[in-house]
């Protein structure tokens, strides 16, 4: 695990317990699996565990989990490792990720690659030294009819440029919220140009 | 049962096989690396493709359960491409280091390269490369080489119980690991190494030591715990360079524990190599004629009943006939095999034995632990409780210390009371050990080695007796031991003659002065203080705990270093041979005692090892029948007594260090270090 934790990132930590809150939630989660079937929470565990922890998992908090649910620690590890949406090392709280599959890339992903890098000042896969900010490229974020896309936390901005992208990272920079979805103006996934069908009604 | 067609040949195999075991019945070798006929299935190498008529692929035989008609072919054209296909595909990723790799010359994937490798690569990109990982002082890993058949995984979760190791990240990026850089937690991590086809899992003590081509093999017997298990020594020149198990389906399959395998780096250290006496208050080299002088002069004239014989855990079978001749001859009723103190009588075979068999225990449908934590205490028995505990339908009850014996235990008490709330059908577990069709018991060797013994042996007898444990074909009624010496000296009679004192009285006997001289046969875990007053011959092969205080030491061979016969905890005698010769002086022990008796007077006319071998077979015959348990007849044993209020207690409180050989081994105590201290006690900064 890197020893270079930025400031505001969170710490790795020797000891992990759900909060109160958390833990309500999790009495909610447990009660939609069978009894002998607990290690199926997991996944929604781990999530808030991480969301808890400031965007990662230390290792103290994947055992916590692991006892709760009364399964092998490394089974914890396992699955906390498959999934690219769970981080097992120190990372910023802001989490940013670039789509960069095909159809992102062939409507301009570069792009905002670009303009994440100029802006946040990181290489993809780096945390910004003041700890705000996770630079990471992505697979497909099945949000191809609005490529390029970006997620950030807990939203989607789509419909990218150059441009939009610097416009919306230093909303963020700013502790802004940015209106999520498509940066264009249109609405959801409408047609870019316009309408194109049912354009008069019916006679 | 189905019916397939193998290679133009029918062939009818048991419902349930799958197309793999389906052909290695009929005689046809299916190339495999991910496949374990002990573990569960993976199918995930894919060498092992055949061809099935009708199926619009080749088919990983491992995986696919034979059906009636199936039409079979392992040899065609079509299995011989997906098979070079798939072997191209896992070379891609794997290192070429054979040469100093140390699986080379006994590695599936190098085999089978030859039979289905490409002659030349068309790889040309990077290959990938793995970050080694730390997994404790037994296990050396070359992740590089890894080609994820996950055998390790499968073996510490379904056999070990210990779940450490796993899969993470995925993909290409995918990395068998136990994440955390620590030591694994299993008594049978070992074995991890012989199931890893190539060379990712080495052994750390054996790394870099030698090639496998180089080494003399010589099948023997382990010693390390009462079970017996079949191993494999492999010596270069003088000197053992590794231990493998051997298959032995009805005592260790094809598993032994860590100890066995990787104590034998105490043969090299501590060795008793020479004969040494006592001059001036210091230990001096002599020869084997001074010590036998010295020997002659304290004992030719010493009354029988002045004198004591203790023998150890680790002494064969064919060294206690010359104790026990000797001893006679020299009217020496002081006499014992029991240096733990056992209460045991010793008058009925079956008190002692464990009846059930260790491969009786997959039958059995009840088990009760009196007394013993089988996890230490006998690894191999306790992997076969949890081979049964995996088929279904087997319950564990415990009466004594807690620990986690990677099954399901219910806890019922821990002391003598609880025993006898069961004895006299006052306890609920009774209504099941009722209701059990074969129930079985074990006690432990630590739980008769007490003040109260023999009233709980009483005990044990009791609950055999009341609970139908023992049926015409079927006795349930165990005796665990640690020491694989114990059962045929208890065979062999080594006990206290007619008035004769057991240990502590001989002790007693030593501190009033009554006893003047006292013949320790390797027994070390002894309160040896109290032995000051007599004059002490040691016998044994390690400068362990005795040899110091000796007045006479007599280098002895250990195990690897004889022939001699070993008599397991169910009773089957087994043959260890020799690997390498002993150190410097030492010599076999029954030779050493057969030279003693000339030089007292009092000659044992035993004078081949064949001649030992024929007097053993006269005083218990069955000794004489090689790998054979024969079932002891069932008797009243135990003495209805006190029972004392302690709680049961394992004789076993550090696995890794239960005899001179492995207190020896560096190797043993760095996973004390490493592996059981953390478990007891929180490290600190001090510890390593």
């Amino acid at each position: 695990m890197s020893d270079s934790v930025g400031e505001g990132m969170a710490p790795d930590v020797e000891t992990f317990a759900f909060s109160e809150e958390n833990r309500a939630r999790i009495r909610d989660i447990l009660a939609r699996y069978p009894e002998d079937r607990r290690a199926s929470a997991v996944l929604p565990l781990l999530h808030l565990a991480q969301e808890q922890h400031g965007g990662w998992l230390p290792r103290a908090a994947l055992d916590h989990v692991a006892e709760l649910l009364g399964m092998p620690r490394i089974n914890v590890y396992e699955v906390a490792t498959f999934y690219d949406m769970f981080n097992t090392e120190p990372v910023g709280r802001v989490q940013v990720r670039v789509c960069t599959t095909t159809p992102c890339w062939l409507c301009g992903s570069d792009e905002v690659v670009r303009a994440c890098k100029e802006v946040l000042g990181v290489e993809i896969g780096e945390t910004t030294p003041d700890g705000r900010f996770y630079l990471r490229e992505f697979e497909c974020l099945g949000a191809c009819a609005n490529a390029p896309v970006l997620w950030v936390d807990e939203d989607y901005y789509e419909d990218l440029d150059y441009e939009r992208t610097r416009a919306v990272l230093e909303a963020l920079q700013r502790g802004e919220r940015p209106k999520p979805g498509p940066q264009s103006g249109r609405k959801g996934s409408m047609p870019a140009g316009g309408k194109t069908t049912l354009l008069f009604e019916e006679k | 049962m189905p019916k397939l067609v193998i290679d133009g040949e029918e062939i009818e195999v048991p419902a349930g096989y799958t197309v793999f075991q389906a052909c290695e019945l009929a005689g046809k070798e299916i190339p495999h690396f991910c496949y374990h006929p002990r573990l569960n299935i993976a199918g995930n190498c894919r060498m092992c493709l055949v061809e099935i008529e009708k199926s619009p692929k080749p088919v990983a035989s491992c995986a696919m359960p034979a059906a009636d008609g199936m039409v079979v072919h392992t040899d065609s054209p079509l299995v011989h491409k997906a098979r070079k296909g798939v072997l191209e595909f896992l070379l891609v990723n794997h290192p070429l280091d054979c040469p100093i790799c140390d699986q080379g010359g006994e590695c599936d994937l190098q085999d089978l390269t030859l039979f289905y490798g490409p002659d030349h690569s068309r790889f040309r990109e990077n290959k990938r490369a793995v970050t080694d990982k730390y997994l404790g002082p037994l296990l050396a890993t070359h992740m590089t080489r890894c080609i994820h058949c996950t055998r390790c995984i499968r073996f510490l979760t379904e056999i070990a119980g210990v779940p450490e190791l796993g899969g993470c990240w995925r993909g290409e990026h995918m990395e068998i690991t136990n994440y955390i850089e620590q030591a694994l937690h299993s008594e049978l991590q070992g074995n991890i190494i012989d199931l890893c086809p190539v060379g990712a899992l080495n052994s750390k003590p054996y790394q870099y030591r030698a090639r496998t081509w180089e080494l003399r093999k010589t099948e023997s017997v382990d010693v390390m715990d009462a079970v017996g298990s079949n191993i494999r020594v492999d010596a270069r020149g003088n000197e053992v360079m590794r231990i493998l198990p051997r298959l032995h389906e009805d005592v260790n399959e094809e598993w032994i524990s860590d100890k066995s395998r990787f104590a034998y780096d105490g043969l090299k250290y501590r060795r008793l190599d020479v004969p040494m006496v006592r001059r001036d208050g210091r230990l001096v080299e002599a020869s084997w004629r001074e010590a036998f002088r010295s020997l002659a002069d304290r004992m030719a004239a010493l009354p029988g009943e002045r004198m004591a014989f203790v023998v150890g855990d680790l002494v064969d079978a064919e060294s206690m006939v010359l104790v026990r001749e000797l001893a006679e001859r020299l009217g020496c009723p002081h006499l014992d095999c029991r240096q733990d103190g056992a209460r045991i009588e010793g008058r009925v075979r079956a008190e002692y034995l464990f009846n059930t068999t260790i491969a009786g225990i997959e039958r059995a449908d009840f088990c009760l632990l009196v007394g013993t934590n089988p996890r230490w205490e006998a690894p191999l028995v306790n992997a076969r409780l949890r081979k049964r505990w995996r088929m279904g339908g087997f319950r564990v009850a415990r009466v004594g210390a807690l620990f986690d014996l990677t099954y399901p235990v219910e806890d019922i008490g821990e002391g003598p009371e609880t025993l006898r709330a069961v004895a006299e059908g006052k306890h609920e577990i009774c209504e099941a050990l009722e209701r059990a069709e074969r129930p079985m018991l074990v006690l432990g060797a630590g739980a008769v080695a007490r003040e109260d013994g023999a009233a709980v042996l009483a005990l044990a007898h009791r609950i055999a007796e009341r609970f139908g444990l023992v049926q015409e074909d079927w006795n349930g009624y165990n005796l665990l031991h640690t020491a694989a010496g114990r059962v045929a000296g208890l065979d062999l009679g080594l006990l206290p003659g007619e008035g004769g004192r057991d240990l502590a009285g001989i002790l007693e006997g030593v501190e009033a002065g009554e006893i003047e001289l006292v013949w320790l046969l390797g027994a070390d875990e002894i309160d040896v203080s109290r032995l000051t007053n007599a004059f002490v011959v040691y016998q044994g092969h390690h400068g362990d705990r005795a040899a110091p205080i000796a007045d006479l030491i007599l280098p002895g061979a250990a195990y690897t270093e004889k022939n001699a016969t070993w008599v397991n905890l169910e009773g089957r005698p087994q043959h260890g041979r020799l690997a390498v010769f002993p150190p410097g002086e030492a010599r076999e022990d029954w030779k050493i005692l057969r030279a003693a008796s000339e030089a007292i007077g009092r000659t044992v006319p035993l004078d081949t090892i064949f001649a030992v071998r024929a007097r053993m077979a006269e005083l218990a015959p069955h000794l004489a029948r090689i790998d054979t348990v024969t079932p002891a007849e069932w008797g009243k044993f135990g003495k209805r007594g006190r029972l004392a209020k302690a709680p049961f207690a394992s004789p076993v409180e550090d696995f890794y260090l239960t005899n001179p050989i492995a207190r020896a081994s560096e190797v043993m105590r760095q996973c004390s270090r490493e592996i059981l201290r953390p478990l007891t006690e929180k490290a600190t900064g001090t510890h390593g």
